[in-house]
């Protein structure tokens, strides 16, 4: 296992390899034109989507394609979407770091960023939703406990908050990395000092975080999944066909956890490209989490069979209906799109060992992160257009300002991360190189009786010797 | 024990070495105490109040507000969608909507669906600010102050009876001028939901809604569970008689929604209801 690391680059130089890819992303202009080209389109999907809430906001609701039949529609489908991939963070960072999965160490940063920006769409697109968004004080103001939005504000503001300060707490060795090979103008100079808490990597220093790091991935779980089982009890809390269900809160949060490492799997594959970290994140991390996705995957289509078989088998008036029209009807399309591409072309590309190359894992993820949304979009519009009395089936044609808002929801996401991502490392550096350290640790003790870990690895000597290379760069 | 601590927490007030100075301590501690648990204790209940706005069950002592809609009589007219347009200036919103269906026999049936005011109301559960709540007389309102238009009620209303304002409502002068109040939502704002109310202005004066006096074939009786009495302004019955008597009905029954408004079976063939002895 160590010689797979070690084999990119020698052992002396390692720290040195990690710490040029990892800043390479943070010094200005590395870009180029292409990179600021990109940025600039994403801004402008963005401030267009912008201006097309300002118009909703100007002349209502009815600029949208929702009715007084189908009254919920790609807002709340993106809502779910994007709540939804915000799982990715939990599960890859917390949970393998709970389970000492070694393997999480560069990948963890990523999933943890993917998190709060997921959160930060997702709760923008209630907000796009609302007729008067100009009460959003009222939630707070005159909170009624009863409703199941209040549990989502509720779960959704803690799941932020402790999300970011996981993302944070990680990120303050790092920030003093940056302190301290003064990378960057003034201002960011400024924002990492700030940011990294005199942090000097002392040994009680490092016990701290360690085991604030260890606080915050047991708690963020039970969070994480609260979240998604509230998100879908919005649905599970009402009366309809089709969100009826009690299965609905584990049904969701698989469902949450599969698109999220689906998620993960793609800003993975870019961002190895795009900042050339394939030294870092080998086909290794893509098999690893391909097995995931597959695992969640299989169980996503237990939970999704169990759902309409027991529905299906009994045929009452408003499921039999509700079911005819997913399975054969006018949103058969949409069904079976997300069925084939969503789940049996990914599951065959990620179970095949032909397949199981970066390639087809990252083709399988993209498939899984396409049809989830139509999923969404086929759990939230059908119910709401099945006929509660005799009317006809309710019509929802989403229009151009829902277009607008819903790409810039997208483009947000990226823009975000790439900002993001221009001003903090993607990888965690201090961790990675901890993950080396113990490696070193554990060949050491087969050779040699090492007194204790601590000694044999002291944290400051490679942090300053990073912190030399950076300042030998001409920032 | 008392020699260490705080005297006058054990002798009377008479025993005391300086009763007066405690006793004026006392009364100045007990004071801030009082106002703080005031201010603090009403902010709490107001709190409180709002937490559970509307979750209160039905005041037993006031009139109870339920609709009888008489199948049999209802020839289809539209005349109470009409009538509670314009009274409400409610533009295209049909608050109460007449469905027609065809039942077994191949009669067409009109079925009237107003707002059912449910007993255990899914909309009212739902409303994360309490915008949606019932009043004394058992009706569901909504406060068009509150509303943030999140629209989740219209998804729980098992009986799609709410409409929501999508664009400028276009509240005619007539509507523009009238004073709001959730009894009488007019005028209609922007981004908000809206829904029958049972009239419950004109409950408030003694007068039926506008569905029920603007309806040529008597078709729909208002009454009060209280005083059990119900009248379609020509005649006045028993209302656990009428429902009784004509085998009487609600929608969705086994959602165990409550409703308060009951159908009485039928499809246009009678002129007249049987009156009681």
């Amino acid at each position: 296992m160590s010689a797979q690391i070690a084999a990119g680059a020698p052992d002396g130089n390692r720290m040195e390899h990690l710490l040029e890819r990892s800043k390479a992303p943070v010094q200005p202009g590395a870009w180029g034109i292409r990179g600021r080209l990109l940025v600039a389109s994403l801004a402008a999907v963005v401030i267009w989507g912008i201006l097309a809430w300002v118009w909703q906001l100007k002349h209502g609701l009815a600029v949208t394609g929702l009715n007084d039949r189908v009254s919920w529609g790609f807002y709340l489908t993106n809502f779910v979407f994007f709540i939804g991939i915000s799982h990715a963070g939990t599960l890859v960072s917390a949970i393998l770091r709970l389970s000492h999965a070694e393997w999480r160490r560069p990948i963890t940063r990523l999933a943890e960023m993917i998190t709060v920006v997921a959160l930060i769409v997702g709760a923008s697109m209630v907000i796009a939703d609302m007729g008067r968004p100009d009460r959003l004080q009222y939630v707070f103001m005159h909170p009624h406990l009863r409703s199941p939005i209040l549990w989502d504000v509720l779960s959704i503001s803690t799941y932020i908050a402790g999300s970011l300060l996981y993302l944070y707490l990680p990120l303050v060795p790092d920030l003093a990395i940056l302190r301290d090979g003064h990378v960057g103008g003034r201002i960011r100079q400024r924002l990492y000092s700030v940011l990294a808490l005199r942090w000097h990597g002392g040994p009680e220093q490092r016990r701290l975080i360690g085991r604030a790091i260890g606080i915050m991935a047991v708690v963020i779980v039970p969070v994480a999944i609260s979240v998604h089982t509230v998100v879908s009890w919005i649905f599970g809390m009402t009366l309809r066909s089709g969100w009826n269900s009690t299965i609905f809160g584990p049904y969701f949060v698989v469902g949450a956890i599969f698109s999220g490492i689906a998620a993960i799997i793609v800003v993975m594959a870019i961002f190895r490209r795009v900042y050339h970290l394939e030294e870092f994140i080998t086909e290794k991390h893509f098999r690893y989490l391909a097995s995931l996705l597959l695992v969640l995957g299989l169980l996503y289509a237990y939970f999704t069979l169990s759902e309409y078989a027991t529905v299906g088998y009994k045929m009452q008036v408003g499921d039999a209906s509700l079911l005819s029209e997913l399975l054969t009807g006018r949103y058969a399309p949409y069904f079976w799109t997300f069925t084939l591409l969503g789940m049996v072309v990914p599951f065959v590309l990620l179970a095949l060992p032909r397949t199981r190359t970066i390639r087809w894992i990252v083709t399988a993820a993209v498939l899984v992160n396409i049809g989830m949304w139509l999923k969404r979009f086929v759990i939230v519009i059908p119910s709401m257009a099945l006929p509660l009395l005799p009317y006809e089936w309710g019509t929802y044609r989403p229009t151009w300002v829902e277009w607008s808002v819903t790409a810039a929801g997208f483009a947000a996401f990226a823009l975000i991360f790439v900002v993001f991502t221009r001003i903090f490392p993607v990888i965690s550096v201090w961790e990675v190189e901890e993950g080396w350290e113990a490696e070193e640790g554990w060949e050491a003790e087969e050779g040699w009786e090492a007194e204790d870990a601590e000694s044999f690895a002291p944290v400051e000597a490679p942090l300053a010797a990073g912190a030399t290379i950076l300042a030998e760069e001409p920032s | 024990m008392t020699d260490k601590s705080d005297p006058g927490a054990v002798l009377p007030d008479a025993q005391q070495p300086d009763a007066e100075d405690v006793g004026r301590r006392a009364f100045l501690r007990n004071a801030f105490i009082a106002a703080g648990a005031v201010t603090f204790g009403s902010k709490t209940v107001a709190f409180a109040d709002d937490l559970v706005r509307g979750s209160d069950e039905p005041a037993d002592d006031v009139p109870q507000w339920a609709m009888v809609i008489d199948l049999a009589r209802c020839d289809g007219c539209k005349e109470c969608t009409k009538a509670c347009q314009e009274t409400h200036f409610t533009g295209d919103q049909e608050w109460i909507k007449v469905f027609e269906v065809t039942d077994e026999g191949g009669n067409i049936v009109f079925l009237p669906r107003p707002c059912m005011q449910c007993e255990n109301a899914p909309c009212l559960n739902v409303c994360p600010v309490g915008a949606t709540y019932r009043n004394d007389n058992g009706t569901i309102l909504v406060d068009h102050d509150r509303c943030i238009g999140c629209r989740f009620c219209m998804a729980a209303c098992p009986y799609g009876a709410r409409y929501f304002n999508w664009g400028e409502p276009e509240n005619p002068p007539g509507a523009a001028l009238a004073r709001y109040s959730p009894e009488f939502p007019v005028p209609h704002r922007k981004g908000t939901v809206d829904k029958c109310m049972f009239c419950a202005h004109n409950a408030m004066n003694g007068k039926l809604p506008a569905c029920a006096s603007s309806c040529p074939m008597s078709a729909i009786w208002f009454g009060d569970l209280k005083a059990d009495i119900a009248t379609n302004g020509l005649e006045t019955v028993q209302l656990s008689w009428l429902l009784g008597n004509r085998n009487a009905f609600r929608l969705k029954e086994e959602l165990g929604t409550r409703p308060r408004v009951w159908y009485l079976p039928g499809h246009g063939e009678h002129s007249k209801v049987v009156l009681p002895e």
